[in-house]
């Protein structure tokens, strides 16, 4: 058994050689947070007082979902055979709308900790950062964890872990995150089997960011990975893609709270504060550099974040819309991908079309606005990003249904996505069932075991951003994972169908479809509204068009009383009560045209659910 | 069960007014209602404060409750007096309930006699009485003709048998047209109530309910869509599906028909639900409501209105009499509604009326919204030339839609 270390490597002048720097791949929920919470306890950085549940995942909202969002590096000591180490365990994000910031973060690391719920078995999202991992030739680290667990099944899926990666299945440590058990063999495996980092102490110093996060207090705190030369505090530093220089206000490393030290040296892993407001001054991916005596080449593998959805955010309260603006500038100095240009609708007033990595992205962003901010939101249907050739062979970018080009249209891209499904084999069938209806294309079919099945599909985006994964879970009673990348575009018989109010188009249902589909869209749409939008004092027909071609129609009948018979003889006050009522209620509509429209009419209709009556 | 109260401020013990509810008290008029919570059957659709025998438990009784009444009348003649507002002759009184005429038509006297002393009746006083077919005779409307009634309102609700077992109304269909007479032989004058939208109502029974009152020859006439009010026992019968629910176009079709077939017949309306045969017919009382008058509403749940304060009394009668064994006020709590509430208000009550609403009382945004109401049709353009917001048949019918377009809600 190690002991936690006596003397902890002091950072700044520590020898690559007894560096580990290594991260946690996992699905949501198979335990990540409460391992490394039990890596924190028993290295002794964090005292068993101090220990908040999950430590490493600061956000509400990551606490609230068992996510984590952003990560962070903590550097804990560790000592095998009387040898004191440095580890750097560096959390990754685990969702699929952050596979680049996930390959900013194994780019930090020398190996990788594959861990897996001895009762779930592989999911699909792991192995996705499973491959990211390999491709980045770390060494991999299976663990079967929660084996305390009486449903655990480790004979099984160590089995399917060792087809999987090829090792031995006796190879794979059973730990418990919960109970501690196995989790120091881990830790002097990580020491034992990860190999040290290497680089050259004396070049220009390079150090890649692996992640930027807004403090309130500190402003950007930048985590990086030092590769080759070292860095220290006050010196001027530059970032390589923007040629941007700052002095470095504080360098350290956090354990987990953050501590300034001398500097980061070769393969050390550790935070800059620089003074900078706003993450796009300090984006992931680039490489920070010794302004004196900068790097000529950079690290490689800089990416601009490329959302991948779009949505429009309005304000339910349109005199929100500046508190709006303020919250999405304040979330954006935390999060580089988030993008937003001002948009307006006919029907919603102002807002904001927002740019998205994936609809994780998205309601996250959303919730946080709603949540942080106390802002309420419509948002409508996401929708993705459209390539469409006009008549004179011109390439419009369409966001947003209303940027379709009207009149004739040679071809429409659509962004394509590849996606790997993995299932117990019963529900293979109800799953080509959904990707077919999808509009995909089966490419490949591999049982990882005898029950559990691998289906790779090539998608269009658009079918997956709106309730895909939802209706996946129930056909296959949540068995199901899903995991998708962006592969190349197709060339699609995709139409816009517009909703009419009374003759007025309300920009908000727009949608664009395939035009098998655009029927049952303008059906569907017609239908909900009917039922969510009150009789007028005139007869409102709802219609749902592509150009000027009617494909569904339903009606409003006009309203014929709307008077109270009675005043209550002399309770005056009840009735003023009631019309007072009214007026709060008039407050959450929307006048399209001359019709009033409920904001529940929007939500509901633009979200997946089923209307409630009115 | 009743309605519940409103929720308000409390309300003195002493029953004090504010000094400001003196304030033009001479300029304005002054009335009674008189509460009478006691019915012989509990409706299914009813609402209002009113217990059967049975209901009633023990701490009040049907017949000492003319005396209670009378107790809380002199206790607010001297409320009132006491809070420096002057006294004014009674224009109007109304007894409604519940049945009054389940009481002795003595006992109704006698509660008016108390009015009589307490702040003296104007000499051309309207005082009318909510009856029951079946609780009135010959003698008893004698009785409150000599009284000093001058008006009775009649109950009738429906012609149709199939129509009244559904409201729960026990009265014999025929009852109606002898009471009629024998209130116009008293020297009465006489209103019919009735009400359509009954689940189960044809429009042929709705015509047929209206052609029997018109055949009674009323001065005036009440005619009320049927409210599902929650909590009672048809709301219940809806809900479980046992009785099919109300339709709000039903009741607009039936609303043309009542208001043409009063119309032929020489009854105009002059409120939305009230048509008479003159001006002079119609209802002082409930006019002296809708155009804010002062009046003393006395008896359990009844609501008061005095120089802007509203007040309601507590609502069960053991409670009631609790109150006025102990001499203190029955009233449950209070509210004087803000400038926003008051402007509302005027603008709910006053155009309901045929008279209307002076423009000059709406805020600019209520006379903007008036060229729009013409183009649509709901308000008379003649009267909106001549600056009063009049509606039409269409804009009865959508009264309140018009009233929150002028109010921009």
């Amino acid at each position: 058994m190690s002991p936690m270390a006596r003397t902890a490597p002091v950072p700044a002048a520590t020898d690559p050689a007894i560096i580990r720097n290594f991260c946690i791949i996992a699905h949501i929920d198979h335990g990540k947070s409460t391992l490394a919470d039990r890596m924190l306890q028993l290295t002794g950085v964090v005292s068993n007082r101090d220990m908040k549940a999950q430590y490493l995942d600061r956000m509400d909202i990551e606490r609230e979902r068992g996510i984590t969002i952003k990560s962070q590096a903590v550097r804990m000591p560790w000592e095998v055979e009387g040898k004191a180490y440095a580890l750097n365990m560096i959390d990754t994000p685990g969702h699929v709308d952050f596979t680049y910031e996930v390959s900013r973060s194994l780019a930090a690391c020398e190996g990788a900790i594959l861990l897996v719920d001895a009762a779930q078995g592989i999911e699909a999202q792991t192995l996705a950062n499973l491959y990211l991992a390999m491709e980045h030739e770390l060494t991999i680290i299976p663990v079967l964890n929660k084996i305390d667990l009486p449903n655990a099944q480790p004979e099984k899926y160590a089995a399917e872990i060792s087809k999987l990666i090829g090792c031995e299945p006796e190879d794979i440590l059973q730990v418990s995150g919960k109970t501690g058990m196995g989790v120091e063999e881990l830790l002097d495996k990580v020491v034992r089997d990860l190999p040290a980092p290497v680089g050259n102490p004396d070049a220009p110093a390079r150090a890649m960011i692996f992640d930027s996060v807004y403090d309130t207090y500190r402003g950007v705190v930048t985590y990086v990975r030092v590769v080759d030369g070292s860095l220290s505090p006050r010196e001027k530093v530059q970032m390589m893609s923007t040629e941007t220089v700052y002095e470095l206000l504080e360098i350290g490393v956090s354990s987990p709270e953050p501590v300034p030290t001398k500097g980061l040296g070769v393969g050390e892993v550790g935070y800059l504060i620089t003074g900078v407001k706003d993450v796009r001054q300090s984006k992931v991916g680039d490489t920070v550099t010794n302004f004196a005596k900068p790097a000529t080449e950079s690290l490689g593998g800089y990416e601009d974040p490329k959302p991948m959805v779009f949505s429009g955010l309005y304000p339910i309260d349109g005199s929100d819309y500046p508190a709006l603006r303020d919250a999405l500038d304040k979330l954006q100095l935390n999060d580089a991908a988030l993008t937003y240009v001002p948009e307006t609708s006919v029907a919603l007033g102002f807002g904001f079309r927002v740019g998205f990595l994936g609809l994780l992205h998205l309601e996250i962003t959303r919730e946080r606005l709603e949540a942080e901010f106390n802002l309420d939101l419509i948002s409508t249907a996401p929708n993705v990003v459209y390539e469409v050739m006009t008549e004179d062979k011109k390439m419009v970018t369409v966001t947003n249904p209303s940027e379709f080009p009207d009149g004739k249209i040679l071809e429409v891209h659509e962004p394509m996505v590849a996606a790997t499904i993995l299932a117990p084999h019963e529900f293979v069938g109800a799953i080509m069932e959904l990707c077919q209806s999808r509009r995909g294309t089966m490419r490949g079919m591999d049982y990882l075991s005898e029950e559990r099945v691998e289906l790779r599909y090539w998608l269009p985006l658009a079918e997956i951003v709106f309730d895909f994964f939802d209706v996946l879970k129930s056909k296959t009673r949540g068995y199901a994972s899903l995991d998708w990348k962006a592969d190349g575009e197709q060339i699609s018989d995709l139409v816009k169908v517009d909703i009419l109010l009374q003759g007025e188009q309300v920009d908000a249902f727009s949608a664009i479809t395939h035009r098998d589909k655009a029927y049952a869209y303008g059906t569907m749409m017609t239908v909900k509204l009917r039922e969510l939008i009150n009789r007028q004092q005139f007869e409102v027909p709802i219609q749902a068009a592509i150009g000027s071609r009617i494909i569904a129609r339903e009606t409003i009948r006009a309203i014929r009383k709307d008077v109270l018979a009675k005043c209550y003889g002399g309770d005056i006050s009840r009735k003023r009560k009631l019309l007072e009522k009214q007026k709060e209620g008039k407050k959450r509509m929307k006048m399209v045209g001359r019709v009033e429209v409920p904001q529940e009419a929007f939500i509901a209709a633009l979200s997946s659910e089923e209307p409630k009556k009115k | 069960m009743a309605a519940a109260l409103p929720l308000g401020d409390p309300a003195p013990a002493d029953g004090s007014l504010p000094a400001s509810c003196a304030v033009g008290a001479m300029d304005r008029t002054f009335s009674v209602y008189v509460h009478i919570p006691f019915c012989a059957v509990r409706c299914g659709y009813c609402d209002f404060n009113t217990y059967t025998a049975h209901e009633l438990g023990s701490g009040s009784s049907q017949d000492t409750y003319a005396e209670a009444v009378s107790q809380e009348i002199v206790f607010g003649a001297k409320a009132l007096l006491d809070s420096g507002v002057p006294t004014r002759e009674v224009s109007t009184v109304f007894f409604g309930g519940g049945t009054p005429t389940l009481l002795p038509a003595e006992d109704l006297v006698r509660v008016l006699d108390e009015i009589r002393t307490q702040w003296t009746l104007a000499e051309n006083a309207e005082v009318t009485t909510e009856a029951n077919p079946d609780s009135v005779t010959r003698e008893s409307l004698q009785v409150l003709k000599d009284g000093g009634f001058t008006r009775v309102s009649i109950g009738m609700q429906s012609a149709v048998p199939h129509v009244l077992k559904t409201l729960d109304r026990t009265h014999n269909p025929d009852r109606v047209g002898m009471a009629v007479a024998w209130a116009k032989e008293a020297g009465l004058k006489v209103s019919v109530d009735l009400i359509y939208g009954t689940p189960g109502e044809s429009i042929e029974d709705w015509r047929t309910s209206v052609n029997t009152a018109l055949s009674y020859d009323p001065d005036h006439i009440s005619a009320y869509a049927l409210i599902i009010e929650e909590g009672t026992r048809l709301a219940g019968q809806i809900r479980r599906g046992e009785v099919a629910n109300i339709d709000d176009d039903d009741h607009a079709d039936k609303y043309l028909i009542a208001d043409e077939l009063f119309g032929a017949a020489g009854y105009s309306w002059y409120e939305v639900s009230n048509w008479s045969k003159d001006e002079a017919s119609r209802c002082i009382h409930n006019l002296a409501y809708w155009r804010g008058g002062d009046w003393w509403g006395a008896g359990p749940g009844a609501h008061s209105h005095v120089g802007g304060l509203r007040w309601w009394n507590v609502k069960h009668p053991a409670a009631y009499q609790q109150r006025i064994d102990a001499g203190t006020s029955p009233a449950a709590g209070r509210e004087t509604p803000d400038e926003d509430a008051r402007y509302l208000e005027r603008a709910m009550l006053l155009t309901r009326i045929v008279d209307g609403m002076d423009t000059a009382e709406l805020l600019p945004e209520g006379r903007t919204a008036i060229a729009g109401l013409i183009a649509d049709g709901l308000v008379v353009p003649e009267a909106a030339f001549a600056k009063k917001v009049v509606l039409t048949l269409q804009g009865r019918l959508l009264a309140d839609a018009v009233l929150r377009r002028l109010l921009n809600y």
